[in-house]
């Protein structure tokens, strides 16, 4: 007994270490790609970042609290258009708000990058906390069209009030800070509280909320103020992707190619991808859907396949990108990694395989 | 698989060192693909017509970007960066040019949008410029042509809140004609993708309209004004540069017939040789006539190639230098000079549906509106 | 403003045309989330193309509108059944959020098809139509225009609601997928052959969709590969609104939603600008009074 704690508490501080460690290394790769990448790339890369967080905080409410939410395009819309109305200098301000000069109150806001991605965190939270009473009450599809119409409405919110938002002329000169220690620090920060959150007794009350809400509310466990709670902290992260996202794109608007539904439905799909439930799945998902919504432009430039020239044929991108997703959730059902998480343990167990199946 | 991409890099990179590469950033799919692909008809006849400059082969590079923010971005930074494009034409919507101009300004790429027409497109920017005019010059022009030519007193503007093309063009229509006018102004609104006009309709005939003016994009504009026509209004339509694709009469048939709208080109209006020349040649390869787009497409892939001429240079930084100024280069859509701001100093074309046909009525040139 | 009465007539009549546009496509989700607790994502998408199957058909192969209209219900109910075949019944035993999130990919999917196969760009459907002044014919009394379209569409929809009203309780099939949709496992016990009525479901709501596409172009002669969309969106809003899987709920959720939102518009011209958020609000509220919709059964899940 006495020495099975001892061999757990090893563990848990080899993990530790291995974790660090893992850490280092990641940061040391971003360090070798912030040198050798060009631009581009390296813009890319940040745009993982920035769909990893997306992904990471939509998981929390739809993977692991088990409650499915569709509006997290309005989360981070709130936190974009946030973080863009304290970065942009005033004398920006006063050129672009053509229409209508912007609200007194708006027009002299200024603060730096990083206070103004946590005030568009806590203003994302803010606005979960408040949809939240209304929406959490109701169940299953019925709350997903309900998240979708508030994320809807504050899209429309935001086209309309000119002298906040500049209406459909959006934002534009938002400093271009995000780069790769931004949104990767910030991914790492998310994953960290994530995590920790759902190793806590909260995570495992939104485990057993996800399971079984109404086992779950005999055991004790106040569901409504548990979901409400994983809710704002998704919508704070959202707001976090949000604020990094403006200042990756430096210029935002409130259409509905910009924050409407199919972008809640693009980090829907990233989630999904990796795997519902899954912290490293839904990084996963987040990443290869930046990489293949770029690397498939290949298709739609002149192509070689299997030795045959082929003309450039638009929209070929989001043909292929569609099948690949439909077909990887007939096979794989749950997602690439389902709802496991690359832990550890888990990558002893593959290496042992992998060397035993190596020797023979 | 590596193996492969390596080679592939390879391969792109001698490309580089081989040509010189012109970025085409189109909406060649999505909500505004109708005028991705006419500009695209213009650059490829215009490619065609002048496959070389300073004595190298001109390779266009095409990204699509869906008609998206984020994908106007990305695919930017890939022709800067990646395909190492000498200079950049493109986007058509203004939203989508503003996204892709930052990463012009912060790679020094020389960027010429198309039928970007809202202001903000080039302001403060070094790098961006345009073959067009710009919407306070189309706003004022078409309020003084309502209110003068078609002796307008009453007028209901349907402003799509979703574009901001359509907002600014609003705006600065109210602005000439109020001062004429005032209260004779009504705004209604709708949004892109928005099918059912009848309450704005209602609401114009209730006060009185005798000219509903357009200022968003040619599919809600051949529906609304069908509506119209079925509800029974009688006045005047009229609209401005989005209108203009051969779309909109396809769509609207009968209904749109006689709408007058303010654009840059028309064919019909070619006087000078070369503009002649390009209706040709168009309609040689693609047995059409040209659409504005295509026009100004062409104008854009010739100056550009003007521009690199005069800078005798493959520098991005010298090729935009000899953009900005560019004086009295001959376009097919007429002379262009290109301002101190980087926008197009160009006269104002009137245009209307006549006989399911497009036909030139006037040019207003930018001095006659102070 | 004063009320005008012909105003308030005509947008009355259009939103009742809107609302019957939008019930033919919530039946469509109805029933398939009746029987599968499944949104279709794709409704909007099949119901495009159904506009595309009914276009190609008059304007490639020159068959008559009306045969064209029957090969399209055909050729969608076709695809309808294709698609829960390859994509949806795989994943009858995963758990229901894989199979939603397959729905939108199936959707992104017709989207991308159409975009790739039929090109991106906005078709003029008047290039189907023998008559191409249908759409701006109207009935004038005094001074009060009504669209002939608007009572063309009104009566058609009817029809069709009537059919499938009889199909559901009056048919054996009909009995059958009411009983799917009540216990899946004691109905197959039954000797039902539960897949080919859920294909049989899946043919007739996208059959439906297809006739409401092709209806919808018809008011609105002009579509592209995305025009499925706000359609989808509002005609899901709609089934939510009645309390979905309950047919008759979707009808009534279909109509009234097309007649609040042309009514608010009507009464409030100030409020023009905000008319989505409206639709969205509605919804809210009535699901806060009433969780299951205004039709919809409430389960009480039992532990």
């Amino acid at each position: 007994m006495v020495t099975a704690m001892r061999t757990m508490k090893e563990k848990t501080r080899r993990d530790l270490t291995l974790t660090v460690l893992f850490v280092i290394f990641v940061a040391i790769l971003l360090q070798v790609a912030n040198v050798k990448f060009d631009s581009y790339q390296k813009q890319v890369l940040s745009l993982m970042a920035i769909y990893g967080i997306m992904a990471v905080s939509l998981n929390l409410v739809n993977g692991i609290t088990g409650v499915f939410s569709l509006g997290h395009a309005g989360f981070i819309l709130l936190g974009a258009y946030t973080s863009a109305l304290l970065t942009i200098p005033p004398e920006q301000k006063a050129m672009i708000f053509i229409i209508e000069p912007a609200h007194p109150f708006i027009a002299n806001l200024h603060t730096d990058f990083f206070t103004a991605t946590i005030v568009a965190g806590g203003i994302s939270a803010l606005g979960a906390f408040i949809i939240g009473f209304p929406v959490l009450r109701l169940s299953g599809d019925y709350l997903a069209i309900a998240s979708l119409g508030f994320s809807e409405v504050l899209r429309i919110l935001a086209l309309n009030l000119q002298s906040i938002t500049n209406g459909s002329l959006g934002l534009k000169g938002i400093p271009n800070h995000t780069n790769i220690w931004w949104s990767w620090g910030w991914l790492l920060v998310t994953v960290l509280f994530i995590v920790s959150l759902v190793k806590s007794s909260y995570g495992r009350a939104l485990l057993a909320i996800r399971e079984n809400p109404i086992a779950a509310e005999a055991m004790g466990i106040n569901v409504f103020k548990h979901t409400l709670l994983s809710f704002v902290i998704s919508a704070f992260f959202a707001g976090v992707s949000g604020s990094l996202y403006a200042h990756w794109l430096t210029t935002i608007d409130p259409r509905i190619t910009t924050f409407g539904p199919v972008l809640t439905y693009y980090v829907l799909i990233m989630v999904v991808l990796g795997g519902l439930g899954s912290v490293s799945g839904s990084i996963i998902g987040a990443i290869l859907f930046a990489f293949l919504m770029e690397w498939l432009r290949m298709f739609e430039q002149p192509f070689t396949l299997f030795g045959r020239q082929y003309p450039a044929i638009q929209g070929m991108r989001m043909l292929v990108l569609s099948v690949l997703f439909v077909v990887t959730m007939i096979v794989w059902k749950r997602g690439l990694f389902g709802r496991a998480e690359i832990t550890w343990d888990g990558i002893r167990k593959l290496m042992k395989k992998f060397r035993r199946s190596g020797s023979r | 698989m590596k193996r492969y991409m390596v080679f592939f890099f390879t391969f792109v990179v001698a490309i580089v060192f081989a040509d010189i590469k012109i970025g085409v950033l189109l909406p060649l799919t999505g909500g505004i693909s109708a005028f991705g692909e006419w500009t695209k008809k213009g650059i490829e006849l215009a490619r065609e017509q002048r496959p070389t400059v300073l004595g190298e082969k001109v390779v266009l590079v095409y990204a699509d970007t869906r008609s998206e923010k984020t994908e106007a971005a990305n695919a930017m930074a890939r022709l800067t960066d990646k395909e190492k494009v000498v200079a950049v034409i493109g986007e058509i919507a203004s939203s989508n040019s503003m996204a892709a101009a930052e990463i012009a300004e912060n790679r020094k790429v020389p960027q010429v949008a198309v039928t970007s027409t809202n202001p903000l497109v080039t302001q403060g920017k070094k790098f961006v410029s345009r073959v067009c005019f710009i919407d306070p010059l189309q706003g004022t022009a078409l309020a003084e042509f309502a209110a003068n030519t078609l002796k307008a007193r009453k007028v209901t503007i349907f402003v799509d809140i979703e574009q901001d093309y359509s907002v600014g063009l609003t705006n600065y229509f109210i602005e000439r004609f109020e001062g004429k006018y005032k209260g004779n102004v009504q705004k209604v609104q709708y949004k892109s993708g928005d099918q059912e006009f009848s309450a704005q309709i209602s609401q114009a005939i209730a006060f009185g309209s005798d000219v509903i003016m357009f200022t968003g994009y040619y599919n809600e504009i051949a529906l609304a004004a069908q509506q119209a026509r079925s509800m029974g209004y009688k006045g005047y339509f009229i609209a401005g540069d989005g209108a203009d694709a051969p779309e909109l009469i396809k769509i609207g048939g009968k209904a749109v017939e006689g709408l007058y709208f303010t654009t840059h080109y028309v064919p019909e209006a070619a006087k000078t040789k070369k503009a002649k020349d390009f209706v040709e040649s168009f309609k040689k390869k693609y047995g059409t006539l040209p659409a504005m787009n295509a026009a100004l497409g062409y104008d854009a892939y010739m100056l550009i190639l003007d521009a690199i001429e005069r800078a005798k240079s493959k520098d991005p930084v010298k090729i935009n230098n000899a953009i900005r100024s560019t004086k009295n280069f001959e376009g097919v859509s007429g002379l262009i000079t290109i301002d101190e701001n980087g926008n197009a100093i160009k006269p104002v074309v009137i245009v209307q549906v006549k006989n399911g046909k497009f036909t030139y009525v006037t040019s207003i040139e930018p001095a006659q509106l102070k | 403003m004063s009320l005008n009465p012909t105003i308030l007539i005509q947008n009355l009549l259009n939103g009742l045309m809107v609302g019957g546009l939008y019930a033919l496509i919530a039946v469509g989700y109805t029933m398939v989330y009746g029987i599968l607790r499944l949104i279709n994502f794709a409704f909007g998408d099949v119901m495009v193309m159904g506009i595309y199957f009914a276009y190609y058909g008059a304007t490639l192969i020159r068959l008559s509108f009306p045969l064209a209209v029957t090969v399209s219900l055909a050729g969608t109910a076709l695809l309808g059944i294709v698609i829960d075949r390859l994509a949806y019944k795989p994943l009858r035993n995963s758990p229901r959020i894989s199979a939603l999130i397959t729905a939108i990919g199936v959707s992104f999917f017709i989207e991308s098809f159409a975009v790739v196969f039929f090109g991106p760009n906005y078709k003029p459907f008047l290039d189907a139509l023998e008559n191409k002044t249908i759409a701006f014919e109207s009935f004038v009394i005094g001074n009060v225009y009504l669209p002939k379209i608007i009572f063309i569409i009104l009566g058609i929809t009817a029809i069709a609601l009537f059919i499938l009203f009889v199909i559901v309780y009056r048919t054996k099939i009909g009995m059958a997928m009411r009983a799917i949709s009540a216990d899946i496992p004691t109905t197959s016990l039954m000797g039902i052959n539960v897949d080919n009525v859920i294909g049989f479901t899946f043919a007739i709501s996208s059959a439906l969709a297809a006739l409401a596409g092709v209806m919808w172009a018809l008011r609105y002669p002009s579509f592209y590969p995305y025009t499925g969309f706000v359609p989808g969106l509002k005609a899901f809003i709609a089934a939510v609104f009645g309390g979905i899987g309950s047919i008759g709920g979707a009808v009534v959720g279909g109509i009234l939603l097309g007649v609040i939102e042309m009514m608010i518009i009507t009464l409030f011209p100030t409020l023009m600008q905000y008319k989505d958020a409206f639709a969205f609000i509605i919804l809210i509220v009535i699901l806060l009074v009433k969780p299951a919709g205004l039709l919809g059964k409430r389960t009480v899940e039992k532990v």
